[in-house]
């Protein structure tokens, strides 16, 4: 489903090269539920972000869904974002002048859907995650463990075959983040889509498929 | 699509209310000198009262006369020995009529009031090419000319001024010069703006004192071809062309000696151009769009600027959400269409309110009486430009904007543009 191979990516100062990831090999396949843990700056969202094509490698060969990104203009890149992948943000990233519904049918406006085709799964989609009641709230309505579960509705509206998920319940308390990786766990098991999570919480981690740990944008076995 | 970008510009909108305001207010402000602009030359030249028939008429106006060995040249309007001679055996056009300028004269009120009064004598064919409104009386006919009847039309201004407001003149006597004439009908004024119709007083055109006898081809006349149809007109301008090459050329003197001349029949439009852009020899339409339309973008540029400064506040705000929509598959091309017709959107409103404070302006030009007769008029042609340029300014103002934020990298959006 994923693989990365040597995948180096470094950023120039006129003054300074840094680098946030260093060789690293990583085969996920369909279905898995992966964690990305490490201390903060090894380069855990990096990564992510590579993996989910919203930024590059320096070096090194990405394939996902076994389609190799090299070079790829940005109308494809966007295409294939659209289609294969959905994203859920630690700080949700939701627009805030959007309600609800519009929010989470954001990703289907960018495919050939009549707009009653597009209420109809971004409804199915907030029926998911239980927040079929809440169509017509603004963002700003909303608590932060709501707003999430919207993230999660966005993210899966697609039916996109990877969620990449950037420290999901980073902003929520203990039993509000237990209950969106339970969504998300349910998400993996019935409707086996590969999910690969970064995370700072060890307990989080334990309760996912595999955990793969990063330290100083290294791979630690 | 549309739909969401429309909730999406009116939250934007609804966001911060002093940039909101002063978008508009530039946007409305300039829309609004560019339709009183284009209402202005809607007036000027779209057929209009009392020249309905404008799109049938093509107008002989200059005739030049060039000495091409000393390079001096004679030019005035048309003689009415060319129009005896020549115009009026023209087989193409269905009528040929003429009228010559306004010319201002003094006339007495029967009180003793002086009054300053345009007149312009004219055939009787001048009231078939024109469309006037008779509010009593009739035009003058070929008839009334034959038997040199001393008959005139006026406009209701000077009725209203030499006979009184309102008053039944018909039949009446009206003095000009000593010279006594009778009302026969009284029209509703035409605007100053058009020349070839406006004026205070139409007198039949054998009254003139000027010499009818002369054989000169330079004259006081404008002469009016109406056709049947654009085909039909573009068969009077080649059968006039055909003909001013064949037309002999006055013998001159030592100082000047014509050696060749220019005439055309030309559309209205055309006409006004060539005096005003060229020395005559050529159609002066390509200045004269050149001129309108560099005015119009150099008067849109300011404002342009300003809301290119704007916008690019605006839409850094919402570096998140082009994040989030590059995220979720929007390409760079499809933000860029969304921020332009997010701007298109925010130019189409201030159109709206420039539509509003242009009929007030327009409404204040008709009725302060510095054109007489005014009648601009905010219609569908206005409207449409109003929309036209609404969209040109919008882009104007709107690409570069959404063109740089579109470029932005998608993780760099996420946070925040940083």
């Amino acid at each position: 489903m994923i693989i990365l191979k040597n995948i180096n990516k470094s950023y120039r100062t006129a003054l300074v090269e840094t680098l946030a990831l260093n060789n690293i090999n990583l085969e996920v396949t369909k279905g898995e539920f992966i964690s990305i843990m490490g201390p903060s700056g090894c380069g855990k969202s990096t990564l992510l972000n590579i993996i989910g094509l919203l930024d590059s490698p320096s070096t090194g060969e990405i394939t996902v869904c076994n389609e190799p990104i090299r070079n790829l203009p940005d109308k494809m890149l966007a295409q294939f974002r659209n289609k294969k992948l959905g994203f859920i943000f630690q700080s949700y990233h939701l627009i805030n002048d959007l309600p609800v519904l519009d929010n989470v049918e954001l990703p289907l406006l960018y495919r050939r859907l009549s707009a009653r085709e597009r209420t109809r799964l971004a409804t199915e989609a907030l029926q998911k995650v239980g927040l079929r009641n809440r169509i017509k709230h603004y963002p700003m309505q909303l608590s932060g463990g709501q707003k999430q579960r919207v993230a999660i509705a966005r993210a899966i509206v697609g039916n996109p075959e990877i969620i990449l998920a950037d420290e999901p319940t980073g902003n929520l308390d203990s039993a509000m983040g237990n209950e969106i990786l339970e969504i998300l766990i349910q998400l993996n098991k019935s409707e086996r889509t590969t999910i690969v999570m970064v995370t700072h919480d060890e307990h989080m981690a334990r309760k996912t498929t595999r955990l793969v740990r990063l330290f100083d944008g290294s791979q630690v076995n | 699509m549309l739909t969401n970008y429309l909730k999406i510009t009116w939250a934007v909108l609804k966001r911060r209310k002093l940039f909101t305001f002063i978008s508009l207010f530039g946007i409305s402000l300039t829309l609004t000198v560019l339709i009183v602009v284009v209402a202005f030359l809607d007036h000027l030249f779209a057929p209009n009262y009392p020249e309905l028939q404008r799109k049938q008429l093509l107008y002989i106006e200059r005739v030049e006369l060039k000495d091409t060995t000393q390079l001096g040249s004679n030019t005035s309007s048309v003689g009415y020995y060319f129009i005896k001679e020549y115009i009026s055996k023209l087989k193409t056009p269905e009528k040929i009529a003429f009228c010559t300028s306004p010319r201002t004269i003094n006339g007495y009120s029967p009180t003793g009031n002086k009054i300053r009064l345009l007149q312009k004598y004219t055939d009787a064919n001048f009231w078939e090419v024109t469309d006037f409104n008779f509010l009593e009386g009739r035009p003058y006919t070929q008839n009334d000319i034959d038997r040199q009847a001393s008959v005139v039309v006026i406009n209701e201004q000077i009725r209203d001024d030499y006979f009184g407001k309102g008053q039944q003149v018909t039949g009446k006597t009206f003095e000009i010069d000593n010279i006594k004439y009778q009302v026969i009908g009284v029209v509703k004024g035409s605007p100053i703006t058009r020349f070839y119709t406006s004026s205070d007083i139409y007198i039949p055109y054998n009254l003139t004192k000027d010499d009818l006898k002369s054989t000169e081809l330079n004259g006081p006349y404008i002469v009016i071809l109406r056709g049947t149809d654009p085909q039909n007109l573009l068969e009077i301008r080649a059968e006039f062309a055909a003909l001013v090459p064949k037309i002999p050329l006055p013998p001159g003197g030592t100082w000047f000696k014509p050696g060749i001349l220019y005439a055309h029949a030309e559309s209205y439009l055309e006409g006004i151009s060539r005096q005003l852009f060229t020395d005559g020899t050529e159609s002066g339409l390509k200045y004269f769009y050149i001129v309108i339309f560099s005015f119009m973008a150099l008067f849109m540029t300011l404002p342009a600027i300003n809301l290119v400064n704007i916008n690019m506040n605006r839409i850094m705000e919402r570096a998140s959400e082009i994040g989030i929509r590059k995220a979720f598959g929007a390409s760079s091309t499809t933000l860029t269409w969304q921020f332009i017709i997010e701007n298109v959107i925010l130019s189409l409103m201030g159109t709206l309110i420039a539509v509003v404070l242009s009929v007030g302006v327009i409404y204040y030009i008709n009725h302060c009486g510095l054109i007489p007769n005014a009648d601009l008029l905010v219609n569908w042609t206005v409207l449409g430009w109003a929309v036209v340029l609404s969209i040109v300014f919008g882009l104007f103002s709107g690409v570069y904007p959404a063109w740089r934020m579109s470029k932005l990298q998608v993780v760099q959006a996420l946070n925040g543009g940083e």
